[in-house]
């Protein structure tokens, strides 16, 4: 193309607009986040350049004739196993910018195996019964935080018992599911209502992120978990008391050892008045905490979050899935978590630079078996709950993961799927057409909180028809007689070092 | 009465209801022939307008007023209030083209028609199985019939 970089024409997408059925009505052209359609005054229609399509499928989907199609372009380049076309693009991408490859959500890492898929659930057949949840109760409540290592009882003066054992706070979930942590900032404030409303009907809990609760919000607080980060955004004494629970966040599955970098842009008044910074300012968060240095560091900050909380809500501690984790995972709890969240590498994110979202970290599935089975071992599993996280996308999924050792799990990927995202893996530009990462006041009215919070509630109730279905199927009728129950899985196709580490056997045995 | 109220919060400017609106009231009930032969052909128009100002939008329409002042204003009776229904309907027979209405209305929600010496009005789909065809339409449900 004329007066363009040489390699422009190396896109990923095609717009294909068939001419019989489109009517050059615009609504192509005003969805479009990138300009990618536009009206030619000289031809007096609808034109497009493909070079700009990142491929978030907007326009295709509000079209009202169905006039557009929305393809991959067939890469032209000669086929290499090794070069394959994204490294290629990645290396002409530098070579004219100079700079970092910033990417969104979606980790598309297609190497590294996803070990949901190989892991099978049983069923009772004949020497047990299976559950028909649709005419017998079926248990999913489900309580995270610390739990005594037994339970003592004194008698009343009438005879009847009374517990004596002082029980620690717990966090009360209808379903063992959470939205994870989104700030309000990378996911605009029209989503952070439908997440807070979606958990209060559903009796769930959606997670602050880094970036402070708006003030509006606190009426949710019930099923609020608040998010304390490196960079302590929006923390106050109200703020941590707002809460259900309060998390500390070490990491994130997405870009391990990274901090994070909310862009100047996306600080409209209404954040800036929520995080505490000044606004159209950067709000960066530090990699690591700078009062966190080791485990009795962290120990500190634990107990100085359940002081500010006056010791009523349990204190989670998130960390990414990397290669030491159960050891960490140890430290944490030793140092007075009563949560640990586990992030995977395939967890999401507003903006991570590529090379570290599909290069560091390790996949939840691993991470979490050994954690659970460490904390076992040590004989410390009781004191507190897991939460698994990073690339849950099912209900399947869940269960696999609750067999795995997890008390619950946290998706938010799958949240931002059911309200329209199409993983495009733009989030990093603030440009979100469909109005989710994105503080742009014209695309943020995209989502109706209405609309988002019913998507939200319907999903987690689908999970829960299926998870129920699948409890009942193995004969179980309570979420808990299924957490770290891994004889209820089998793997297909792995190594014995992969079983080990997972803890299961292979299909057939 | 059941009313189209428009939320500007959730409007996207998307500019389907006028779409729809179109399609509704044309011979095809088809938008590709609604909108390329009918439109450009008849000067069907929509009844609803999309009005943009910076990063707000709201989709206008007759509001259906309780004491309409295009109902006083017209000269020829063709806008009338149907007591029963509480919708201001207009009969197209009558009508004559002063724009008496187009000046009294304080929503600006009645338009000329492109061709004739006619107006273009919202008629609530009276006739439409599934209620007005821009409510229905409306990917973001910023239109809402309801009773306020």
């Amino acid at each position: 193309m004329l007066f363009q970089p040489i390699n422009r024409n190396y896109h990923d997408f095609s717009i294909v607009r068939d001419k019989d059925a489109c009517i050059n009505c615009k609504v192509c052209i005003r969805q479009c986040a990138y300009e990618a359609h536009y009206w030619d005054e000289s031809r007096q229609k609808v034109m497009h350049d493909n070079a700009k399509c990142v491929g978030c499928h907007r326009c295709e989907a509000l079209c009202p004739t169905s006039a557009l199609l929305i393809q991959k372009k067939q890469s032209d380049f000669k086929d290499n196993a090794l070069w394959k076309p994204e490294f290629i693009k990645y290396i002409y991408k530098q070579a004219d910018t100079g700079g970092v490859l910033l990417t969104g959500m979606g980790s598309p890492v297609g190497n590294i195996p996803v070990y949901w898929d190989k892991l099978l659930l049983d069923a009772s057949q004949v020497t047990n019964p299976s559950i028909d949840p649709l005419r017998e109760p079926m248990e999913l409540k489900t309580f995270l935080g610390a739990k005594p290592v037994k339970l003592e009882f004194t008698k009343t003066k009438d005879g009847s018992p009374k517990l004596k054992t002082k029980l620690s706070p717990n966090i009360e979930l209808n379903y063992p599911l959470m939205f994870s942590a989104m700030s309000f900032g990378s996911i605009n404030f029209n989503l952070h209502v439908a997440m807070a409303r979606a958990a209060t009907e559903l009796g769930i809990c959606y997670n602050t992120g880094e970036g402070g609760l708006h003030k509006t919000l606190y009426q949710y607080g019930k099923n609020t978990i608040v998010q304390v980060a490196s960079g302590r955004f929006g923390v106050h004494r109200d703020f941590l008391n707002a809460g259900a629970g309060i998390e500390i966040k070490v990491g994130q599955g997405a870009k391990p050892g990274i901090g994070g970098h909310l862009p100047g842009e996306k600080i409209n008044e209404m954040v800036s008045v929520t995080r505490m910074v000044p606004l159209g300012s950067d709000a960066i968060s530090p990699a690591p905490h700078h009062d966190i240095y080791s485990i009795e560091d962290l120990h500190q900050l634990i107990f100085a979050l359940k002081e500010a909380s006056e010791y009523r809500v349990p204190v989670s501690v998130k960390i990414a899935a990397v290669h030491n984790v159960a050891a960490i995972a140890s430290g944490i709890v030793r140092a007075g978590a009563d949560i640990v969240a586990i992030d995977g590498m395939r967890g999401g994110t507003g903006a991570a630079p590529g090379m570290i979202r599909d290069n560091v970290g390790i996949p939840i599935e691993l991470a979490l078996a050994q954690v659970d089975q460490r904390l076992r071992d040590e004989g410390i599993r009781n004191r507190a709950s897991i939460v698994a996280a990073g690339g849950i996308r099912c209900s399947a999924d869940v269960v696999k993961a609750i067999a795995l050792g997890a008390d619950a799990v946290y998706f938010a990927t799958a949240a931002l799927l059911a309200v329209g995202c199409t993983l495009c893996g733009k989030c990093y530009t603030g440009k979100c057409p469909w109005g989710i990462a994105t503080n742009d006041a014209k695309l943020a009215k995209r989502q109706n909180p209405d609309v988002a919070a019913k998507k939200m509630v319907n999903l987690v109730h689908a999970w829960g028809h299926e998870i129920e279905e699948m409890l009942g199927g193995m004969g179980l009728n309570s979420i808990e007689s299924l957490r770290g129950n891994r004889d209820k899985l089998r793997a297909v196709g792995l190594s014995d070092t992969e079983m080990d580490i997972l803890g299961v056997k292979h299909a057939g045995r | 009465m059941k009313r189209v109220y428009p939320n500007k919060d959730y409007c996207i400017g998307c500019h389907i209801c006028e779409l729809a609106c179109i399609t509704a009231h044309s011979k095809s009930k088809d938008l590709i022939l609604a909108y390329t032969v009918e439109r450009t052909g008849e000067g069907l128009s929509s009844c609803k307008r999309v009005h943009e100002g910076g990063p707000t939008c709201v989709a206008l329409s007759c509001r259906h007023c309780d004491e309409p002042a295009c109902v006083a204003a017209c000269i020829s009776g063709a806008l009338q209030k149907d007591p029963e229904s509480g919708r201001t309907t207009y009969d197209r027979e009558k009508c004559v083209g002063c724009w008496s209405c187009l000046m009294a209305c304080p929503f600006g929600a009645i338009a000329r028609h492109p061709l004739e010496n006619k107006i273009v009005k919202c008629d609530l789909c009276f006739d439409r199985p599934g209620g007005p065809a821009c409510v229905a339409a409306c990917p973001n449900q910023a239109l809402k019939q309801e009773e306020r």
